[in-house]
């Protein structure tokens, strides 16, 4: 029941695009389609999970006996990096055809502050490894509900008439503004 | 080149956030208030002189296919320094920006700078460039830090005009994005102005 309490909370109620700002870069610049989208979360979940616990595991048992937890920052961003060149490496002798779909998306997961912010929020919160993990999931799945939800949006949104200053970011803008009022509507269901 | 065209360039042709809509995280994350907004601009501005003159000095001595690798490792070591001094100085702040301050490690201006002009050109244009974009960066997130301040609670840098509180939404989340999305139509409109 906990691990789902922090998964709805971490999809619904803070969500890490709509309520937290992270991530905010992939969620304006890849969200064009449907599709790409659906490609973006999967490869992001899989960073994000992975990136939380190896982080986790190297905080609490490296960082925190040697006494040097100011080195965090650097520690993880440098994980991060690793992981995802890892991840590109594999996917691409293991699985060809994913590595194709998610190609261009892999290198960006780096840079996409949602990776890093969840990892710190993760060890910031006190939780131990499986709630982290969870926690992490959840994230990855609020980033998912969020990028494609407003992707739909988006698709929809190339049909209408749009006034020219306001065309590209400024809509996309106030459309996450919208979107991000209406999933205020869940606060406090847990 | 011409140092006073690249100190203004950040301010509105190539501003970072109105313009090349970079960083745009921290930009709706702490900009509850025209203080805290310019706040995390100028902690901005700390990392991107810093990484920008840091790595113009090395820019010789580091291999070309490590270089990404390097650049952040540098970036990193001057968002720790910032982290721990404003930890130990300013801990009200801190806490009010929280997670932004580790996360100026991905901001993507940062980075950014560094491979687009810190690792092409030398020390002094690199800080003057440096310091232009921090400033461009950190006056777009007072000028919205202040829309929203006086919109969402009704105050402009703390002192409040008006009894009782703003439009609260201004303050929260959907605020942010509507904001910044008004902001940025404005600025495109400016722009076109000064070209014609």
């Amino acid at each position: 029941m906990e691990y789902i309490l922090i998964i709805i909370s971490a999809v619904f109620i803070s969500n890490i695009v709509l309520a937290q700002f992270l991530g905010i870069c992939p969620f304006i610049g890849v969200s064009n389609k449907v599709e790409t989208s659906i490609g973006m979360t999967g490869a992001v979940t899989f960073v994000i999970v992975l990136a939380t616990v190896i982080t986790y595991m190297v905080y609490t048992f490296v960082l925190v006996p040697l006494g040097i937890e100011f080195a965090r920052t650097i520690t993880f961003i440098l994980i991060i990096a690793a992981l995802v060149q890892l991840v590109e490496i594999i996917l691409k002798k293991v699985s060809p055809s994913m590595y194709q779909a998610l190609g261009i998306f892999l290198p960006l997961i780096t840079t996409n502050c949602a990776v890093l912010g969840v990892a710190v929020l993760a060890v910031q919160k006190d939780m131990n490894l499986v709630q982290s993990t969870v926690f992490a999931f959840g994230n990855a799945l609020g980033f998912g509900l969020a990028l494609i939800t407003f992707a739909g949006i988006r698709e929809q949104l190339d049909l209408l008439n749009i006034p020219k200053p306001m065309r590209g970011a400024p809509i996309a803008l106030i459309v996450a503004g919208m979107l991000a009022l209406a999933f205020m509507g869940f606060a406090g269901i847990v | 080149m011409n140092q006073w065209k690249n100190f203004t360039k950040g301010f509105l042709k190539d501003n970072p956030i109105l313009v090349l809509l970079l960083g745009m995280c921290p930009t709706l994350g702490t900009t509850t208030s025209g203080i805290n907004g310019l706040s995390m601009g100028l902690a901005t501005t700390f990392v991107l002189l810093g990484s920008n003159v840091f790595i113009s000095l090395l820019k010789n001595f580091i291999p070309d296919k490590v270089r990404i690798p390097a650049f952040i490792v540098v970036i990193a070591s001057f968002v720790t320094v910032v982290e721990l001094v404003m930890k130990a100085y300013l801990p009200d702040l801190f806490n009010t920006l929280g997670l932004f301050i580790p996360l100026i490690v991905v901001n993507c201006i940062v980075l950014g700078r560094a491979e687009a002009f810190a690792s092409k050109n030398n020390v002094f244009s690199s800080a003057i460039d440096g310091l232009g974009m921090g400033l461009g960066f950190s006056m777009a997130l007072f000028l919205l830090g202040t829309i929203r301040e006086i919109l969402g609670s009704g105050s402009v840098l703390g002192f409040k005009f008006i009894s009782g509180d703003g439009m609260l939404v201004f303050i929260l989340a959907p605020g942010a994005f509507l904001a910044l999305g008004y902001l940025i139509m404005l600025a495109n409109q400016l722009k076109k102005k000064l070209v014609k």
